[in-house]
């Protein structure tokens, strides 16, 4: 009789999530994850510039297609990018406990936290014009209008922590219509990840969330210093990376989200700050009659 | 070979024995050398020549029905001047328009040493008669063509008929000579003196089906004395494609050595970025040898390249990645 072997587990290649494909790094680096105790999670990509260029491509191809989707169909996303999330609850929870540093009744208020904020701004999407959006009084005869519109490409490098952080930073820079590039959190790649899958499963169109796992020290500076990127969030930089980003960004007047001053509590309400930093006004001045 | 170069073409049955004599293709092996060429890498000081050599190689290429006269003198002004801000970047090597539109595009370029090429013989399917065909041709060289990309019958080469496409070919070579030379002194810039128009002679190698037949169109067009041997018209999809390249820079080589007549190579057609140009840069170097790595002997048929080429000229220079909105569209 032959004996009983036990089964070998699948484990799975974390990889990187651009133009709505998961490639592995052009560069062909990945770099291992650690428990906060030291132990081996997974290895999980380590990205370059060209990844990272890459991306910026994935997103500007994008852009035209999310931008002039209705707002609502936006949101209707969204929404169901939370349904998805909702449904791998088990998944998160899982990962999120195995970094280490929060137990799994923390992780899993984590995980709804982050299920309820993308519902929040997928409610957003078609409000958020009622409310930065005016009819100006003008001294003269015309309809004056203005609407907010999406910046462009932006670039988030993601706070740390492995799941509400990235989700409060992306679904804010999306919904308006912009597309972006993320650089995931170094130490916590893996819900990154399995958000990406979460994404990719959502009728979100490839290219309007790009995620790249690796050193945010390395990518971003080539973020913040490409010419076809409109807008950086710098959430996720440390004051030296966010000085270097923020004098690279310069070259092309990007929008510069600053890093927080103070430690932020991703459970509060957000607000629309971060909406509104990757917005821009478009005002119309149309005639009255002839 | 059995019968002298110069007598293939008495009768058809000459031609067609020539023609099927000529060695088969490996497939595979053309695919896989290609596919292994391309993977040279290619970087900094190199990379640097590499892309200024490729765009003073470009034939930068309008060939839309919506084309206008504004269109296409704006592609002239940034053919001389890729790159407004930068004084460094070398012009390309010419541009590329429909027959009715050369007139505005020589006038553009006058005394700036870009050439101008003109598709004709019906392009770019090539379904006329060849009366239409040449004097398509001749008007063309007389509005001041200096080239003439022309189309094979390819209808007639899958039909097996190849004396009608090699006096086709003739014809009109002939047609780019007679205008050229009755025309010559009368332009500028125009078609190069009593020498006529060069003539391209476009495959279309995406209907040829086979790479045994891109070996025998190549030797067709190259024993009916085309200048150059163009992979596509860029209507037809797949364009130009690496292996195909690599089979007629091969039969170019080839007929260097059988006949001393130097032919050159313009592949074209969805050729869109530096690494896919720099890709044939390699081909070319590696399969016909360096002494076709100028742009009187290769050239590339493209026109979104051009900005890629300079976006990525400008990465090298400024070490931050280009963006496409501080290039001119085209």
């Amino acid at each position: 009789m032959s004996e009983r072997t036990e089964r070998l587990s699948v484990r799975k290649t974390y990889k990187l999530f651009i133009g709505g494909a998961f490639p592995r790094s052009e560069s062909g680096r990945s770099y291992v994850v650690t428990s906060s105790k030291g132990d081996f999670i997974a290895n999980a990509a380590r990205a370059s510039r060209k990844d990272a260029r890459d991306a910026v491509s994935a997103a500007r191809k994008a852009f035209p297609g999310w931008s002039g989707a209705t707002a609502y169909n936006r949101g209707q996303i969204l929404y169901r990018i939370a349904e998805m999330l909702e449904g791998r609850r088990a998944q998160f929870v899982a990962e999120i406990t195995a970094v280490g540093g929060v137990g799994a009744k923390q992780a899993g208020e984590m995980v709804d936290a982050a299920v309820d904020r993308l519902v929040w701004y997928a409610g957003w999407s078609d409000k958020i014009g009622a409310v930065l959006g005016s009819a100006n009084p003008v001294a003269g005869p015309y309809f004056n209008l203005s609407s907010p519109e999406p910046t462009g490409v932006v670039a988030v490098v993601a706070p740390q922590g492995p799941l509400l952080g990235l989700v409060s930073v992306i679904a804010p820079v999306i919904v308006t219509g912009n597309t972006c590039v993320v650089v995931a959190c170094e130490r916590a790649p893996l819900p990154a990840i399995t958000l990406a899958e979460v994404l990719a499963t959502s009728d979100l169109p490839g290219g309007v969330v790009n995620i790249l796992t690796g050193s945010a020290a390395e990518i971003a500076p080539w973020l913040a210093g490409h010419m076809d990127v409109n807008g950086i969030d710098l959430t996720g930089a440390d004051a030296e990376l966010a000085v270097t980003c923020e004098e690279l960004a310069a070259e092309n007047l990007k929008r510069v989200l600053r890093p927080p001053v103070d430690r932020v509590d991703w459970l509060a309400d957000p607000g629309i700050e971060r909406m509104t930093a990757f917005l821009e006004t478009k005002t119309v001045w149309h005639p009255i009659g002839v | 070979m059995t019968t002298p170069l110069a007598e293939v073409a008495s009768s058809p049955s000459t031609l067609r024995a020539f023609l099927h004599g000529l060695p088969g293709v490996d497939r595979v092996g053309a695919d896989a050398r290609a596919a292994m060429l391309g993977t040279r890498s290619i970087k900094t000081t190199a990379k640097k020549q590499a892309i200024d050599m490729a765009i003073r190689m470009v034939d930068l290429t309008t060939l839309e029905g919506a084309d206008t006269p504004g269109k296409v003198r704006a592609m002239c002004a940034k053919a001389v001047r890729p790159d407004p801000g930068d004084s460094s970047v070398p012009p390309v090597a010419a541009v590329c328009v429909y027959p009715d539109l050369v007139a505005t595009a020589v006038e553009a370029l006058a005394g700036s040493g870009v050439k101008v090429a003109s598709v004709a013989t019906s392009f770019p399917s090539g379904r006329s008669s060849l009366e239409v065909k040449v004097a398509e041709t001749s008007l063309a060289v007389a509005a001041g063509a200096a080239e003439i990309d022309m189309v094979i019958d390819r209808g007639a080469f899958l039909a097996g008929d190849y004396l009608k496409v090699y006096e086709e070919i003739v014809a009109t070579k002939e047609a780019c000579g007679r205008a050229g030379g009755a025309q010559g002194g009368r332009r500028a810039g125009g078609a190069q003196g009593g020498q006529g128009a060069h003539l391209k002679v476009i495959l279309e190698t995406g209907e040829l089906a086979t790479y045994d037949n891109v070996r025998r169109a190549s030797w067709l067009a190259m024993i009916a004395g085309a200048d150059f041997i163009k992979t596509s018209t860029g209507k037809v999809s797949p364009a130009a494609t690496l292996p195909v390249t690599l089979v007629m820079l091969e039969a170019v080589r080839d007929f260097l050595a059988a006949t001393g007549r130097k032919v050159g190579v313009k592949p074209a057609g969805g050729i869109r970025t530096t690494k896919d140009a720099i890709k044939y840069l390699v081909l070319v170097n590696e399969t016909a040898g360096p002494d076709w790595l100028d742009p009187d002997w290769f050239r590339l048929g493209a026109s979104s390249l051009l900005n890629d080429l300079l976006m990525q000229r400008q990465k090298m220079a400024t070490g931050r990645y280009a963006g496409p909105d501080y290039f001119t569209l085209d």
